[in-house]
């Protein structure tokens, strides 16, 4: 497709600790359309994070390193741009907004001070002209006193104030991807929808592309045209919305879906996945999820499996999507149905 | 702010009298005849007598206390025993000479070890921060007395570079106005002298400012390292801004809060504790004026100069707290 605006192209992170090298991010792919919202889902610890950071290429380095592979933003490949050209990208064409806004913004530093820092990094504006355009931002992500606040500092403000801030200021420079990590986990269930409806709305009135980072499938139901499942540094697996709920085809993401509470359930204890993330290793062999998985037999133990398409834009890491494993496929369809 | 440092004044009015409390104790409550220890065993018993009638030793403590109180509101601080002047006058000059000299080397101290810390912390162990490091440890743990001793070795003496000692060249000495030397050649305009004093002030400035560059280098980096590690940093590096506005705006910032601390410190230490550099440079300072007078008991000067040291503690205490205000807007609430 022609309006793809970004793509991950099999990108490897690694960090090289003392505990030995870690491929946090492991070969993932994926794509970005224009005006598009697409979920990572996915428990912590499966390298989302590692994921959105690397396409800033904000990784902690050291440790962190981008050991291969492509992010094409527009005809770029950000891999091989040097900090001077990244920084062109960084905030005016790709804007990031971060789990944490207790402490995303500088304490000593008042709201203005930030906002006009970062319009006028990427726009030639008079102070006054970007103070201008810093109160309008505020008030477009509904703080209300804007003309005020932007004089106070981020201890005077709620969390939830400060997240919008972080909105306004990662908005400020119209970027065409926005990516958000995790926006809302730190805030309370009410704040959360409201930042929710903010970016819905940033994204169909900006047509401004996001990447959703979030551990919730409930906020990806709400936001997400696709989703992409994340597993110890993987896709694991690829579709619509639609797709990944009604009928998930990893078993990692049928996990999930089953961990999801339900208003009609007569059933009071939740399911969860039995076990942990496998923490990424370099020396791992065979499917990342085979020590959890109850469909997993003999292969799964020896063989990492592909990413299998399924269709376009569909696809599910699992041998049992493999066209030599169609038998067993059928006999979970029925096994889960039933 | 206005609120904040009113508050800050208004506390230090018990602490001004709990050291002036103190001070007085300090002679007043000497077990014994206060003017028999101060005198010594050989002093005549008409010494004696007089001296217990100036320092007012018959009447009630408290009114001795009084009395002292009034004669210090009016910048009185009492007659030297050894040269029978006034201390308000010795002492001015003193207090100069230290203030002159704190400042120069603290000026060395910041300087240098606030830029070090930066570059160590922002080249985290590359060559220039592990020697920056190695030399840190080797400066806090330098004894000054033999940095002053090889300074003045290599530089003054086989080298001829600096003059080895004193604030001026002894042949030629300075009208004063302010006692501040290097400002006093300044206000002469004789600019010749000014380079003169400067050069007097190198030796002494670095022998005291190198423990205090060495703590401010490896808390810089410290606090730096930290700092550098936080949200708001990477917040703002998402945001496109370069290297030098993250680390000279953003994060120097927010590090300094914990290094002003180490500075304010540091500062008091020099202006109270210089005597063994002071005497190694024979700079007249406060805290060669204060050894003097204990070597010739003179308690008055030594209560005075306590208390003189005290009250600049205090002072940059003051001074500190209203930097971080300034710095910190979280401090005023
Ligand atoms: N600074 C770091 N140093 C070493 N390992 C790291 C670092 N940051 C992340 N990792 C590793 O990368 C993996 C993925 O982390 P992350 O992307 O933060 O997960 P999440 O999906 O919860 O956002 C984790 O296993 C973690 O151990
Ligand atoms: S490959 Fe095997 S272990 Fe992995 S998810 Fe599929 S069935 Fe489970
Ligand atoms: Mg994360």
């Amino acid at each position: 497709m022609s309006d793809v605006i970004l793509e991950l192209k099999d990108l490897h992170t690694h960090f090289f600790t003392d505990g030995g090298e870690v491929p946090a991010v492991d070969g993932v792919s994926f794509k970005l359309h224009k005006g598009e919202v697409v979920g990572i889902v996915g428990e912590s610890g499966c390298g989302k994070s590692v994921t959105s950071l690397s396409i800033m290429q904000l990784v902690p380095n050291p440790p962190g390193k981008i050991v291969r592979g492509e992010i094409n933003f527009k005809d770029d490949n950000l891999v091989n741009f040097r900090e001077k050209r990244m920084k062109q990208i960084r905030g005016n064409e790709i804007a990031m907004i971060f789990q944490e806004p207790m402490t995303s913004l500088n304490p000593v530093y008042t709201i203005g001070n930030q906002l006009v820092e970062a319009i006028r990094m990427h726009r030639k504006l008079s102070k006054n002209e970007a103070r201008a355009k810093a109160i309008e931002m505020l008030q477009l992500v509904g703080i209300p006193r804007s003309d005020e606040v932007i004089d106070e500092y981020p201890h005077q403000l709620s969390g939830g104030m400060r997240q919008r801030v972080m909105i306004a200021m990662a908005m400020s420079c119209d970027p065409e991807v926005l990516i958000a990590d995790e926006p809302t986990t730190a805030l309370d269930v009410t704040i959360q929808a409201q930042i929710l409806d903010l970016m819905r709305k940033l994204n169909q009135e900006q047509d401004t592309a996001i990447l959703l980072i979030t551990h919730d499938l409930g906020v990806v139901a709400e936001m997400c045209d696709r989703v992409v499942v994340m597993y110890s540094g993987q896709v694991v697996e690829e579709g619509t919305v639609r797709e990944i709920l009604k009928d998930p085809k990893h078993p990692y993401t049928k996990g999930l879906i089953r961990s999801l509470p339900k208003i009609h359930e007569k059933e009071q204890k939740l399911y969860s996945i039995p076990g942990t993330v496998a923490k990424p290793t370099m020396d791992a062999t065979g499917c990342r999820f085979a020590p959890r998985c109850e469909f997993a037999f003999d292969r799964c133990f020896k063989e990492n499996p592909e990413l299998y398409q399924l269709a376009n834009e569909r696809s599910s890491r699992c041998f049992l999507y493999d066209n030599e494993e169609r038998g067993v496929e059928e006999h979970v369809q029925t096994d889960s149905r039933g | 702010m206005l609120a904040y440092t009113t508050r800050r004044l208004l506390i230090m009015i018990p602490v001004l009298f709990g050291m002036t409390l103190i001070v007085f104790s300090i002679v007043h409550l000497i077990p014994g005849d206060p003017a028999r220890v101060i005198l010594g065993e050989t002093a005549t018993e008409q010494a004696i007598a007089d001296l217990r009638e100036s320092m007012g030793i018959n009447r009630p403590y408290f009114v001795q206390y009084g009395i002292y109180l009034a004669d210090l509101a009016q910048g009185d601080l009492g007659t030297s025993l050894r040269t029978n002047k006034s201390i308000t006058s010795e002492i001015g000059p003193r207090i100069a000479a230290t203030f002159e000299l704190t400042i120069f080397a603290m000026i060395f101290a910041i300087i240098i070890g606030i830029n070090a810390g930066i570059i160590s912390a922002w080249r985290q162990n590359s060559w220039f921060d592990f020697s920056a490091m190695i030399f840190a440890l080797v400066g806090v743990s330098m004894p000054v007395f033999w940095l002053a001793l090889m300074e003045q070795w290599i530089f003054a003496q086989e080298l001829g570079w600096l003059p080895s000692s004193g604030r001026q060249s002894s042949l030629d000495p300075i009208e004063p106005i302010t006692y501040f030397f290097v400002l006093d050649s300044i206000l002469h305009m004789d600019f010749e002298r000014t380079i003169s004093v400067l050069k007097h002030l190198i030796l002494p400035s670095v022998a005291l400012g190198t423990i205090p560059m060495a703590i401010i280098a490896r808390m810089t980096r410290s606090t730096m390292l930290e700092v550098m590690k936080s949200d708001y940093i990477r917040t703002v590096r998402a945001k496109g801004s370069g290297q030098f506005l993250v680390i000279y705006k953003h994060a120097l910032r927010n590090a300094m809060i914990p290094v002003l601390t180490v500075i304010g410190l540091q500062t008091g230490v020099l202006l109270g504790g210089a005597i063994l550099t002071e005497t190694i440079f024979s700079w007249p300072g406060i805290g060669r004026y204060v050894y003097e007078g204990i070597n010739y008991r003179d308690y008055p000067v030594i209560q005075s100069g306590i208390l003189v040291i005290a009250f600049i503690f205090v002072i940059i205490n003051l001074i500190v707290d209203l930097l971080y205000a300034y710095i910190d807007p979280r401090v005023k609430y």
